[in-house]
C-alpha cells in the first residue's frame, strides 16, 4: 500500500507516531499468521513482538526492494520458523521432500457442500474442523497456505516471503488446498450421513 | 446414464490450483470448463476445491487479546526509549 511507503519513510526518519500506524495497520495479521502457523497463543505473543521489534531496529535495512508487507510478513514467518525448529529439531526444511501423498486420494463421496453458501457453513463446527485439519497438514504446507490463501499473498510473494521458488509454492499449495479439502469432504459426509432418517 | 472417467479427468487434477487461481491458459481454461459441464465428478472436485478456499478466507481473524496488545506496546516503548 503506498500510504506503508510513505509511514515507513517518516518512522526511519523517527517519526513514532508513523511507526504506530504500521504496527497498528499489521498486528492483527501478524498474530493471526503466527497463530495458524503455531497453534499457540503464547507462541504467537512472542512472534508478534519479535516481530514488530525486527522491523524497528531493522526499520533503515528496508529499500523498497520488496513491498513493505512482503518484507514484514518475511521477517514474521522466520520468527515463527525459529519457534517451529526450537520446538521439535530436527530442524524443518522448507525444501523437505513431499510429504505423504494422501492428498492426492479423492474422497470417494460426493458431497453438495462445494455448492453450499459460505454462511451456511461457517458455523463453529466447521470452524473447529478446519482448525483441525489445518493442525494436521505438515508446517511446510501449512506456511503456504496461509500466507496465499489466508493472508492473500500472491504466489510471487509467498515464495519471495518463505525463500523458496513459485513451482515450489504452487505444489505446496496445491496440496494444502487439496489435504484440507479432503479432511473437510470426509466431515461433511460423516455430517450427512448423521442428519439421514 | 453413468459418467464414465475420461482421460481428462486425471489430466484436470493437476491444473485444479492454477485453473482456480486463474492461472492457466485461456485454451486450457476453455477445456476444463467444456470437461466440467460433462463430469460431475470433476465439478464436484472443483468446487469443493473453491469452497474449501473461500471458507479459509472468509474465516473472522482472531482478535488479538487485549493484553497481548498491551505487552506489546510495553515492549516497543521500551525499545524506542533506548
Amino acid at each position: 500500500m503506498d500510504t506503508d511507503i510513505a509511514w515507513v519513510h517518516a518512522a526511519q526518519r523517527g517519526d513514532t507516531r508513523a511507526f504506530a500506524q504500521l504496527v497498528e495497520r499489521y498486528e492483527s495479521r501478524v498474530y493471526n499468521l503466527a497463530l495458524k502457523m503455531l497453534r499457540d497463543p503464547q507462541d504467537a505473543e512472542d512472534v508478534l513482538q519479535e516481530t514488530f521489534l525486527s522491523v524497528f531496529r531493522h526499520l533503515n535495512d528496508f529499500h523498497g526492494d520488496a513491498t513493505f508487507s512482503t518484507w514484514l510478513y518475511r521477517i514474521a514467518t522466520n520468527a515463527a520458523l525459529m519457534k517451529l525448529r526450537a520446538r521439535k529439531p530436527p530442524p524443518l526444511s522448507l525444501d523437505a521432500p513431499a510429504e505423504s501423498e494422501e492428498a492426492n486420494a479423492l474422497p470417494r463421496e460426493v458431497a453438495d457442500w462445494g455448492i453450499m453458501p459460505e454462511e451456511a457453513l461457517l458455523n463453529d463446527e466447521v470452524r473447529a474442523q478446519m482448525d483441525a485439519a489445518m493442525d494436521a497438514l505438515p508446517e511446510s504446507l501449512r506456511m503456504v497456505f496461509v500466507l496465499r490463501d489466508v493472508e492473500g499473498l500472491s504466489v510471487q510473494e509467498t515464495a519471495e516471503v518463505l525463500g523458496i521458488s513459485v513451482p515450489n509454492v504452487k505444489t505446496r499449495l496445491h496440496r494444502a488446498r487439496l489435504a484440507l479439502r479432503n479432511q473437510l469432504a470426509a466431515y461433511f459426509a460423516r455430517a450427512g450421513e448423521k442428519s439421514k432418517p | 446414464m453413468t459418467h464414465q472417467h475420461t482421460v481428462l479427468c486425471g489430466e484436470l487434477r493437476g491444473y485444479l490450483s492454477d485453473y482456480l487461481d486463474g492461472a492457466v491458459q485461456e485454451a486450457v481454461c476453455r477445456e476444463i470448463e467444456k470437461h466440467l459441464a460433462e463430469c460431475p465428478d470433476c465439478r464436484v472436485q472443483v468446487d469443493t476445491l473453491k469452497k474449501t478456499i473461500t471458507l479459509y478466507r472468509l474465516a473472522p481473524r482472531e482478535e488479538v487479546p487485549a493484553e497481548t496488545h498491551v505487552r506489546l506496546w510495553k515492549v516497543l516503548e521500551l525499545e524506542m526509549s533506548h
